[in-house]
């Protein structure tokens, strides 16, 4: 067991360093990235320093080399625009973006479960059939789309939500300042909601259908048989005996899910205007801080990666099959 | 004796999009307590409906039970509330399952999945149930009961979960004892053990056991009488021993006669024409009326009830055997009982076509190129053997015994870790790539599974005509569809199945477009894997005949590898018996048969259940489960099986020596 | 039995393929075409067939957008902005369904932006399937190192979370146009939208395709091939292509939907499509400005038409699944 842990240790390096490689090389898409970075009117002279000012008349593996040892070490350059470290203003940001992914990922999961184990043990009722309506439209609704609908709906009609910006909850809890965490608990909560629930609604529709197939499946199984032949109660055979079995490919999903909400959040973000990572990737596009981008995106694949581990040493404790191999 | 279970008049239905399947169609039987009854039948006929529906586990929707009774020990089975029939579940009546892989459940301890059932029927404390359930354990045979109660499923082999699934179905002292299948996915000598282990505790408890069963050894062995099933009804209820000498029903008497084993050797098999019937579209009358030689009018119109036609004879067929005149019995001897004239060329002068070099196939697991540790599984381990032209040779032994990965080696799907295969006097492993191309057609291959063998997205004749894509550049198309309508002909199908696709085809039709396949490329050699195994009795009777047939119009030859002994018995000339990827004994049929001299030989030849309840003989049961191939025992592999092992045993392998002319074994104790 | 239903309910088989006597071939079993069979099975089911409709309507009017639009999507009425559809109070009938900020017709404008979400939702799928089938088919064949490396890609790339992959290239490749502003035209322009959203998908594909090619590989037919000298690609596309081409399309249907998702959040950021090409994620985020006004029609009807276009793709994909492959009940 701990040798497979070491395995995917390694094995998340190894992408950690494709990712990398990746997020390096989207620069040389425009064939030189000198010109990202001066002005339509820079001369030739002042494009010419900048090449090396910036080091791109060097070889590319030299590059990489001082891309990677910066990356290593959290350093992807200073902001073309704020002055201040890449890092640092993508870290300063990275609270928003995981208070908003974590309440988009418990409303994913926590409707989600009830929702499709429900609609599986009672199949083809009419809570099933509901279900599934519901979660087939949810899983056609643009998240964007639908923030605009609750902003201009639930804001702008009833006046009952705010519709843009935050309170900080998780930075206080981090310093350790509680009482401010409390008093400001209830506000925080509020901006939450609608952009919590837009960003979550895609996933739980997902999850939802993904927790009814998987309890189908499991509950057609032969163990399962055997645990009514023993005369354990419907019930039970439900809980215990299929809902541990059936959570196994539901968890692989939903650690994967939790990348494409953190992604998928760029868009909710500038719709709430929450100041999250993906709002200030969206401006330093706009203003071709590249830096900034580049600090983001390595920052959110790292997440997603050790995201993903978690899952793994999790699903070691949900199927004893690879605990004991 | 007093009744046990009573079912009467029972029909459950399946109501699914294709339309209703009428899974059991009026069954009424009865178990007395302490009996044990087999039930017996085709795939399909309704066995296992019946015996899950005793325990209403029929999954409903889509199946129902539509009419009939079922009474259990006075109690109306269908009539119990819900807390009842939790009761009555595993409580009264328990059941074990086909599938020993997937009946445990894989995420919880075999504690946890014992102990629940007893916590559930008996007041007693998680302690008490617990040293309970190592007792069960030990009673099953598992060794180191108490450690084995931590264990999770996936650690333990088929026989062990077995055994696990048996404890927990005694657990609570039950009245009966529902076998669904109990050891057909067990290998032959773990096979013993369980029915030994279900004999002894059903003396002890003095259980009903209900045993389903498609294989007609087990059921002499074990059963007291026999329900014979066939397409949802009862076609004949017979004592054990009765129904072996004196088998009324058509059906039943095409059932025994299509066994290898019960008619003389070399001659062809019985054969019951055609398939089950279509359960969405039953006949009317009689079910088995298209299949039945002494079918009447009367046959097609009304229905036969089951009636006792003599003394503890139930039958249900209006020209049961016992009713029919000598004139019509003949009949069906004449055309059935031909005998086949073996017109090949005489042992003497035959020649090597195919040998084997002391093959050696290793395979890797686990382990990628981020570390691991890989271990290696020593599939074949030095195995040497000749096939003479027009010979059939077989391969016999358990799983893991290497004999597949002999016959894969063979025809080039493996590439071997030492040694070659010779065919045709040219070595297949390091030729040219010429050369094995024209060794490829000399050599093909007929697999197990008629599912899987044959690509679902093609064509019958996209099939067939593969080896002529591949290898007839210098035909024709004219030519090539003439070859392909002479080889379907030749395996017993019409060239308007050529357009078809497999889905419209029975297994059996299957298994005769992939025997087709082999063939268009006129070979010399064909390694049959366990090519009927997967198929009904009545079926496989009549696959065995036609490659009995095949072999002689084209004077192939073949190696044949089966589990099943009878089947071997039936078509081979030498058979070699194969543990964990070693020759263990290699001889004339007649001699292996009749005079084994290796201790693997005799257990198995042993424990395979013989169709003939008279024939209870002394057996030897093997204790142990085989051994992992990925680190075997020291010495011979046999050893830690072995009642006759010894000290040298352990430290020196046994050669494979010749004992008598053509007869070899590798023993230190011959 | 209950193996025989089981497998009916899982793979649709019907259980008495088993039974076929000499007598169903003399009355000749009726045989449908495949054709027939799925004409037959969407008429049965209704709702895909609404769908179906639905998805006609769409591709018909992006097809032949000049011919339905009433108005030229991009000429500006300065007089008449921001007016409600001619159904409401205000509305007037030059406008169906009202303008927006600039007093560009919408409806027009709908109409033509299916185009780009048509072109782009199936030419990204393309993409994305046809390069993950074949390395995922090549992964799974192979096995081995082939396949530690393919996967390891595919791993790469799902940690990439793929807008963030789009949004970048996107933003790379636009911030060079303007540099060295380079005139392009409009499949210049989507072609880069096309192949990041294709790339930033091939891994799904890759994986489904790697695990059927993983099971065929067991399966008996492909070892007949082999025994019988069959190449490589033979077996690789003649023989376990075909069979694992259905939980593709499945996917692949499903996938049309999300692409157009995608799309239309790009567009909806202001990156892809240049803005004088009218898109439906366009027409939302200039709606923005006047969503804290109320105004109703301008950001609901670009979101309606995505989520009817989407909602009817999946009810076929959902159909497909069932009529094509039951096994993948997701």
């Amino acid at each position: 067991m701990l040798r497979y842990i070491g395995r995917r240790l390694l094995q998340s390096v190894i992408v950690m360093l494709g990712v990398s490689v990746l997020a390096f090389s989207v620069l040389f898409l425009s064939g030189d990235p000198t010109y990202l970075y001066v002005n339509e009117r820079a001369s030739h002279e002042q494009i010419e320093k900048t090449r090396q000012q910036m080091g791109f008349d060097q070889p590319i593996y030299i590059q990489y080399g001082r891309f990677l040892k910066g990356a290593v070490q959290g350093d992807f350059g200073k902001s073309l625009r704020y002055g201040q470290p890449a890092m640092q203003l993508v870290l300063e940001r990275f609270p928003a973006t995981i208070e908003l992914a974590f309440v988009g990922m418990f409303i994913a999961v926590i409707f989600a479960i009830p929702l499709g184990v429900l609609a599986a043990t009672k199949r083809n009722s009419i809570l099933d059939g509901g279900t599934m309506v519901f979660a087939m439209v949810g899983q056609s609704i643009p998240g964007y789309w639908f923030g605009l609908m609750l902003i201009l709906i639930v804001g702008v009609y009833w006046k009952l939500l705010p519709i843009s910006g935050r309170v900080p909850l998780l930075e206080p809890l981090l310093r350790g300042e509680f009482g401010v965490f409390f008093s400001s608990l209830g506000q925080g909560l509020r901006h939450l909601i609608l952009p919590g629930i837009a960003s979550g609604i895609w996933s739980l529709s997902r999850n939802t259908r993904l927790v009814r197939s998987s309890m189908l499946e499991v509950l057609g199984v032969d163990y399962i048989t055997t645990a009514r032949a023993k005369g354990v109660a419907e019930k039970k055979v439900v809980m215990k005996h299929a809902f541990r079995n059936a959570m196994i490919p539901v968890v692989t999903i939903v650690g994967l899910e939790v990348g494409f909400l953190l992604s998928g959040n760029i868009i909710i973000e500038n719709v709430f205007a929450w100041p999250g990572i993906g709002r200030l990737i969206i401006y330093a596009i706009n203003q071709k801080d590249f830096n900034i981008v580049q600090a983001g995106v390595v920052l959110l694949a790292f997440f997603f990666v050790i995201i993903n581990l978690i899952v793994d040493v999790l699903y070691t404790w949900l199927d004893p099959r690879i605990r004991y191999n | 004796m007093s009744t046990l279970l009573d079912i009467n008049d029972l029909e459950v239905r399946f109501y699914t999009p294709e339309g209703v399947i009428r899974a059991v169609d009026g069954v009424s039987l009865n178990l007395e307590r302490g009996e044990t009854l087999g039930v017996v039948g085709e795939s399909g006929c309704g066995k296992t409906v019946t015996a899950r529906s005793v325990m209403r586990l029929i999954p409903t929707p889509p199946g129902k039970i539509v009419k009939g009774s079922i009474r259990f020990d006075n109690k109306d089975v269908l009539a119990l509330n819900r807390q009842e029939l939790l009761a009555f579940r595993g409580g009264d009546v328990s059941m074990i399952f086909q599938e020993p892989m997937t009946s445990l459940n894989p995420v919880f301890t075999i504690k946890d999945q014992l102990t629940e059932g007893i916590l559930l029927h008996q007041d007693i404390s998680f302690e008490e149930a617990v040293k309970q359930a190592a007792h069960l354990l030990d009673l099953t045979g598992i060794p180191s009961a108490r450690e084995r109660l931590n264990s999770f499923p996936h650690q333990l082999s088929g026989g062990m979960r077995q055994r696990v699934m048996i404890a927990m179905a005694i657990s609570c002292n039950p009245k009966m004892l529902i076998a669904d299948e109990p050891t057909t996915a067990l290998d032959v000598t773990i096979q013993a053990q369980i029915l030994e282990i279900m004999r002894n505790l059903k003396s002890e408890f003095n259980m009903g056991i209900m045993l389903i069963t498609h294989d007609l050894g087990v059921v002499a062995e074990m059963a007291d009488r026999v329900v014979v099933m066939y397409a949802g009804r009862v076609v004949e209820i017979r004592k054990i021993r009765d129904l072996y000498a004196d088998a009324q029903h058509p059906y039943t008497e095409g059932l025994l006669n299509s066994i290898p084993g019960s008619t003389e050797e070399r001659k062809r098999l019985h054969v019951i024409k055609g398939n089950v019937p279509n359960l969405l579209d039953l006949p009317t009358g009689c079910t088995f009326r298209d299949r039945c030689e002494h079918a009447t009018e009367k046959c097609a119109v009304e229905k036969p009830e089951l009636v006792e036609v003599k003394p503890g004879a139930w039958v249900a067929c209006f020209n049961y055997k016992d009713s029919r005149t000598k004139d019509q019995n003949k009949i069906q001897l004449t055309s059935e009982g031909e005998v086949s004239i073996d017109n090949r060329v005489s042992k003497e002068d035959r020649k090597p076509l195919v040998k084997v070099e002391n093959l050696v196939k290793e395979f890797k697991v686990s382990g990628n190129f981020l570390g691991g540790k890989s271990k290696i599984v020593h599939a074949v381990d030095g195995v040497s053997f000749s096939i003479n032209q027009g010979e059939v040779f077989s391969l016999v032994g358990e799983s893991g015994c290497g004999k597949t990965t002999t016959g894969r080696l063979m025809v080039g799907l493996e590439e071997p870790t030492g040694g070659n295969v010779e065919i045709a006097g040219q070595h297949f492993y390091g030729a040219s790539n010429k050369v094995q191309r024209r060794l490829r057609k000399e050599a093909q291959i007929i697999f197990q599974d008629p599912y899987s063998s044959l690509n679902p997205r093609m064509k019958v004749e996209t099939i067939i005509g593969e080896g002529l894509r591949i290898h007839g550049d210098h035909m024709g198309r004219k030519e090539k569809e003439e070859r392909i309508v002479e080889v379907v002909r030749s395996v017993g199908l019409e060239p308007y199945h050529l357009p078809r696709y497999p889905h419209e085809f029975s297994g059996g039709q299957r298994q005769r477009i992939g025997i087709a396949r082999a063939l268009i490329l006129n070979p010399q050699f064909i390694v049959c894997d366990e090519p009927v195994s997967a198929l009904d009795v009545s079926i496989q009777a009549q696959i065995l005949n036609l490659m009995k047939d095949l072999q002689e119009e084209y004077n192939l030859t073949y190696l044949f590898i089966a589990h099943d002994l009878l089947v071997v018995k039936h078509l081979s000339d030498r058979v070699g018996v194969l543990y964990l990827g070693k020759m263990v004994e290699l001889a004339d049929k007649n001699e292996l048969y009749g005079n084994p001299v290796h201790p693997y030989t005799q257990a198995l030849l042993s424990a395979s259940p013989k169709p003939d309840p008279g024939a209870k003989s002394d057996r030897i049961v093997l204790t142990g489960d085989i051994p992992s191939p990925i680190n075997p025992p020291s010495g011979c592999y046999f050893r830690t099986r072995c009642n006759r092992a010894t000290k040298k045993c352990t430290e020196e392998a046994p050669k494979l020596m010749e004992i008598s002319p053509g007869h070899y074994a590798s023993c230190h104790y011959i | 039995m209950l193996k025989l239903i089981k497998k009916l309910n899982v793979t649709g088989i019907i259980p008495g393929e088993e039974s076929f006597t000499a007598k169903e071939e003399e009355l000749g079993r009726k045989r449908v075409s495949f054709h027939g069979r799925i004409f037959r099975s969407m008429v049965k089911a209704k709702t895909p067939l609404i769908a179906a409709v639905i998805i006609l309507v769409v591709i018909l009017m992006a097809a032949f957008a000049p011919f339905f639009a009433p108005n030229e999507p991009n000429s500006v009425d300065i007089r008449n902005r921001i007016l409600p559809p001619a159904f409401i109070e205000g509305g007037i009938s030059e406008y169906p369904l009202g303008t927006d900020t600039m007093g560009r017709c919408v409806l027009s404008r709908l109409i033509y932006g299916a185009r780009v979400s048509i072109v782009v939702g199936i030419a990204a799928v393309f993409v994305a399937g046809i390069l993950g089938t074949v390395l995922g088919i090549i992964a799974g064949y192979f096995g081995g190192i082939v396949d530690d490396i393919i996967m390891r890609l595919a791993d790469i790339q799902l940690a990439f979370p793929f807008i963030l992959l789009t949004i970048s290239v996107l933003a790379v490749i636009q911030a060079t146009r303007d540099v060295h502003q380079i005139d392009v035209n409009l499949i210049q322009r989507l072609l880069p939208l096309i192949l990041t959203l294709g790339i930033a998908q091939w891994v799904v594909y890759a994986r489904l395709a790697r695990g059927e090619a993983l099971s065929m590989r067991e399966k008996e037919f492909v070892d007949a091939a082999r025994a019988l000298g069959d190449n490589h690609f033979s077996i690789m596309f003649r023989n376990i292509l075909p069979n694992s081409i259905a939980p593709l399309i499945v996917i692949a249907s499903f996938n049309v939907g999300s692409s157009i998702i995608a799309e239309s959040s790009l567009s909806f950021l202001g990156l892809g499509v240049p803005p004088s090409i009218p898109t439906w994620g366009g027409m939302l985020a200039e709606s923005r400005e006047l969503l804290i006004t109320g105004n109703l029609w301008l950001s609901t009807l670009p979101g309606l038409c995505i989520v009817f276009t989407v909602l009817s793709i999946n009810i076929i994909g959902d159909w497909l699944r069932d009529f094509l492959d039951p096994r993948l009940r997701t």
